[in-house]
């Protein structure tokens, strides 16, 4: 489990800096123990497991500036799903579906590998976006081209292909805590 | 979508993270907050008419000192609390152990003090405004942390809403000095205090609303 934090902690450190295959190997990884840590405390919501599990990597994903990599991974990760399942919850308001205490936990310990079916669509929110933020993320995110591509195929700037980028991966957490 | 799907398009060309972007945002947030508070305090406010002569004073500067001590630590809190899994730490401790001192120290002047001139020293003149003059000049600097921390991922709501409050509050402390003629340490232990803790009040109260991701 050390090792596993240890693990973890490298491949993000390596993605904060730009490495895009660790920071797919650290997202990855960590979807099995999300996975494995909101099914334990959901039983009473299985069919939106999946879905939140979605809905926190793309909270991790966007407020991954707010990683310090002096800070021990588990207790970042925790904080951040334990606030967007007691935010979801409320929403339900079904406080009472917290059978299990959400404290002491060790994230890493466990793990599950077996995804259910999200039942919001992210492709469909995707097309939602306005397309100075949806194109930026087709071409780049979907199809894997370069900024510099995505900036000549819609004639933005390379600036303004990032922050599109950034925008709308943070309206599609916004839209997705408005249906969810 | 399918999870991994969308793993893989989180993923793709990720840009790297430039760690000065999350500094600049408290910087201007406390460079455009403070602008606007020194704007109400001149403006709507007026500055202190006796203020050249008071800044000779030894107190003018321990009150703003106080001010400033207590506005970093607050600041300090707000950027603690702006991650998820950090602790506050001895923050907290650290403002207890400031309030406490001028309190020491305003306790000393009260005793010292002859019978007659106590009740003033506490309450100089302007005793039944100055918190809520505080919280008006702290206005902008408090919807500036709003800003700021819209930008973070705070996980305690309550608490980084009274954290941004309070250090709202203090720094507005320190913009209304400018205009407050009063220099005395239970003035300031007592006044000064209730003015950072309406906007730090105000914080707990609205941050599950304003700072909500």
């Amino acid at each position: 489990m050390q090792l596993k934090e240890e693990r973890l902690r490298s491949l993000l450190i390596r993605g904060l800096v730009g490495d895009a295959s660790a920071y797919h190997l650290f997202l990855g990884e960590l979807t099995a123990h999300l996975r494995s840590f909101l099914r334990r405390r959901m039983s009473r919501l299985p069919e939106e497991t999946e879905d939140l599990v979605q809905e926190l990597l793309l909270a991790i994903h966007n407020q991954r500036h707010t990683y310090d990599p002096g800070q021990p991974l588990t207790a970042w990760v925790q904080a951040i799903a334990r606030y967007k399942l007691i935010d979801l919850l409320r929403r339900r308001s079904r406080t009472d579906g917290l059978h299990d205490p959400l404290d002491d936990d060790e994230l890493f310990a466990v793990a599950d590998t077996e995804p259910a079916e999200a039942r919001f669509d992210l492709a469909k929110l995707l097309k939602q976006l306005p397309d100075r933020q949806r194109l930026p993320i087709l071409y780049v995110k979907v199809e894997g081209g370069s900024v510099a591509d995505a900036a000549k195929r819609t004639g933005m700037s390379e600036s303004a292909v990032k922050v599109g980028i950034h925008r709308g991966l943070k309206a599609l957490a916004m839209k997705i805590r408005s249906i969810a | 979508m399918k999870t991994e799907d969308f793993v893989s398009l989180l993923a793709a060309g990720v840009e790297p993270i430039d760690a000065r972007r999350s500094t600049r945002r408290y910087v201007l947030a406390i460079t455009g907050g403070m602008m606007g508070a020194l704007a109400i305090t001149g403006g709507v406010l007026h500055l202190n008419r006796a203020l050249s002569q008071e800044m000779l004073e030894p107190m003018f500067w321990l009150r703003d000192a106080y001010c400033v001590i207590l506005g970093s630590l607050g600041v300090l809190a707000v950027t603690r609390l702006a991650r998820p899994g950090i602790r506050l730490g001895v923050v907290a401790a650290g403002i207890g152990a400031v309030v406490i001192a001028m309190w020491l120290f305003a306790a000393l002047k009260l005793l010292t003090a002859p019978a007659q001139d106590r009740a003033h020293l506490l309450l100089g003149t302007t005793a039944a405004v100055c918190p809520f003059l505080i919280t008006l000049v702290a206005a902008p600097l408090f919807v500036a942390f709003v800003w700021a921390l819209r930008g973070f991922a705070p996980t305690q709501l309550r608490s980084t809403g009274a954290a941004l409050g309070f250090a709202a509050g203090s720094l507005g402390a320190l913009a209304y000095s400018l205009h407050c003629p009063e220099l005395t340490a239970p003035f300031i232990g007592v006044w000064y205090l209730l003015g950072m803790l309406i906007p730090a009040a105000i914080g707990a109260t609205l941050g599950p609303r304003l700072l909500r991701w």
